[in-house]
């Protein structure tokens, strides 16, 4: 048996490109929800009434503080129970995005409290209104701050995708265990799985290294 | 020039009446009392200066007028109404640390609150930036990051920014303070500019003795929270009668 089998390389390979898709577009729709949750949870956290405080900070602390594979088998096994059904990519995207949310929320909560006081006093001593401020001084000089810090969120989620092949989405790591079931050879499946994975993540992250740099005064 | 400016005079407001009014306005932070029942007033159109030494309440009180702080006795009224967010907005108020928007643009910096405070269109805010910022000599860096600016230029985009609201009253606290000492004299020049020639009412912490003493109508010399002698520049620094006031200014000449 050889060790390595170009031409079933080449036989697997539209399969897993394939499963790349699938991968890669849970891991973008899982972070625009990740990005777009997050800074409900931040700003949520931030109100005065402790009425939302406390509730939406005891959410993001269980969420937080659970596996992400347990929170995807509760949507596919559970919610469904409940008469709730999503599509298993939906499902994926869903248990992603949730679950980094709670991560997102506290790089925004950081990039928040890192805009000078002085801000905030300017704003008031233009009786600039309270949604004005957070729109247009607030959030856009705490989100330039933590843009890097989201992107490593996004590998880090990026390289997580492969835990929903267990609620049988079909990225690249299922695909690979396909084609290996099939062939009884794993070996060329996987290690090109393998291979996709450190070349998006390392450029990337990379890229924001070097955008930490160029954003960090 | 004097067209750019503010010259707002509202019809309840009687000229020479008073605008500002502190009734025994008392300020404490823990167990320190920074201000002790203060009063004081300032007038229509006049420019009063406080002075005194560092950690004697002159901040506070600015920060009070701008809402930044309230008041734990006492009463604040500007232009005869008890200070709340409507009322704040005949108030202008610079910084010793600019605070200018990072994110923005000089221009957008001045137009920004004319539009979404007073409702202005965007035509009509951008008109009266550029005279504000024509005014302070910085006409051609309408499109700069405040970053790019040297600490002079940003702090008169700062007053142009203030301006821009056509307050009644202009609250400068220390804005030079945190300058290079070249670039002094450029801002101080802009403020006796406008000092001169607009009936703005200003209310100014500075240690710049001479621009006090060319500006002001009224010097109140402070020590310990209270105002302990008030009275015209000449009077103040010709001959104070208090020898607290002659220790503080012989200390910063
Ligand atoms: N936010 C604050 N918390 C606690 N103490 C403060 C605060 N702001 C000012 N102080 C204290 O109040 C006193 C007066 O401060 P300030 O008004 O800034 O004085 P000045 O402007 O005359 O130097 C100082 O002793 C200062 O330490
Ligand atoms: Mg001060």
């Amino acid at each position: 048996m050889k060790t390595w089998d170009w031409s079933y390389t080449g036989h697997v390979l539209p399969d897993l490109l394939r499963g790349l898709l699938v991968t890669l577009e849970a891991t973008a729709l899982g972070s625009v929800l990740a990005f777009l949750l997050g800074l409900v949870w931040a700003l949520a956290l931030r109100t005065p009434t402790r009425w939302v405080r406390w509730p939406v900070g005891a959410v993001v602390e269980f969420i937080r503080n659970t596996p992400l594979l347990v929170q995807l088998f509760f949507l596919f096994y559970v919610l469904p129970t409940a008469g709730i059904t999503f599509s298993p990519l939906t499902t994926g995207v869903i248990g992603l995005g949730l679950h980094y949310s709670t991560y997102t929320a506290e790089v925004y909560r950081a990039g928040i409290d890192g805009v000078p006081v002085g801000q905030w006093e300017a704003a008031t001593a233009l009786s600039l209104p309270r949604r004005r401020t957070w729109i247009a001084v607030i959030l856009p000089q705490a989100i330039r701050r933590v843009v890097p810090a989201l992107g490593n969120y996004v590998i880090a989620m990026f390289k997580d995708t492969p835990m929903l092949a267990a609620i049988t989405v079909l990225d690249m790591l299922k695909q690979a265990e396909e084609a290996g079931a099939e062939s009884f050879r794993y070996t060329e499946p996987i290690t090109v799985v393998g291979l996709l994975f450190v070349l998006i993540a390392y450029p990337t992250s990379l890229l924001m290294r070097a955008l930490e740099r160029r954003l960090g005064n | 020039m004097a067209t750019d400016i503010p010259h707002q005079t509202t019809s309840e407001t009687t000229a020479g009446g008073e605008l500002v009014r502190f009734e025994k306005v008392t300020k404490r932070f823990g167990a320190t009392t920074v201000l002790d029942r203060l009063d004081f007033t300032v007038s229509q159109g006049k420019h009063v200066t406080l002075i005194g030494p560092s950690g004697s309440g002159k901040t506070t009180i600015l920060r009070l007028l701008m809402t930044l702080l309230t008041p734990d006795d006492g009463r604040i009224l500007v232009d005869g109404q008890p200070l709340d967010a409507e009322v704040r907005k005949k108030i202008g108020m610079v910084f010793q640390q600019f605070n200018l928007f990072p994110n923005m643009r000089v221009l957008r910096n001045v137009t920004e609150a004319p539009v979404h405070v007073l409702g202005l269109s965007k035509d009509e805010a951008v008109e009266r930036a550029k005279g504000l910022l024509e005014m302070v000599g910085l006409g051609g860096k309408l499109d700069a990051y405040p970053t790019q600016l040297s600490g002079g230029q940003q702090q008169r985009v700062a007053i142009a920014r203030a301006l821009a609201m056509r307050p009644q009253v202009l609250l400068l606290d220390e804005v030079t303070s945190a300058l290079d000492p070249e670039l002094v004299a450029g801002v101080l020049d802009v403020l006796r500019d406008i000092a001169r020639s607009t009936d703005i009412t200003m209310l100014c912490v500075t240690h710049e003795m001479n621009f006090a003493r060319d500006i002001s109508d009224r010097v109140l010399m402070f020590d310990e929270g209270r105002v302990i002698e008030s009275g015209p520049p000449e009077q103040i620094f010709g001959a104070p009668e208090h020898e607290r006031t002659r220790e503080f200014l012989s200390a910063v000449h």
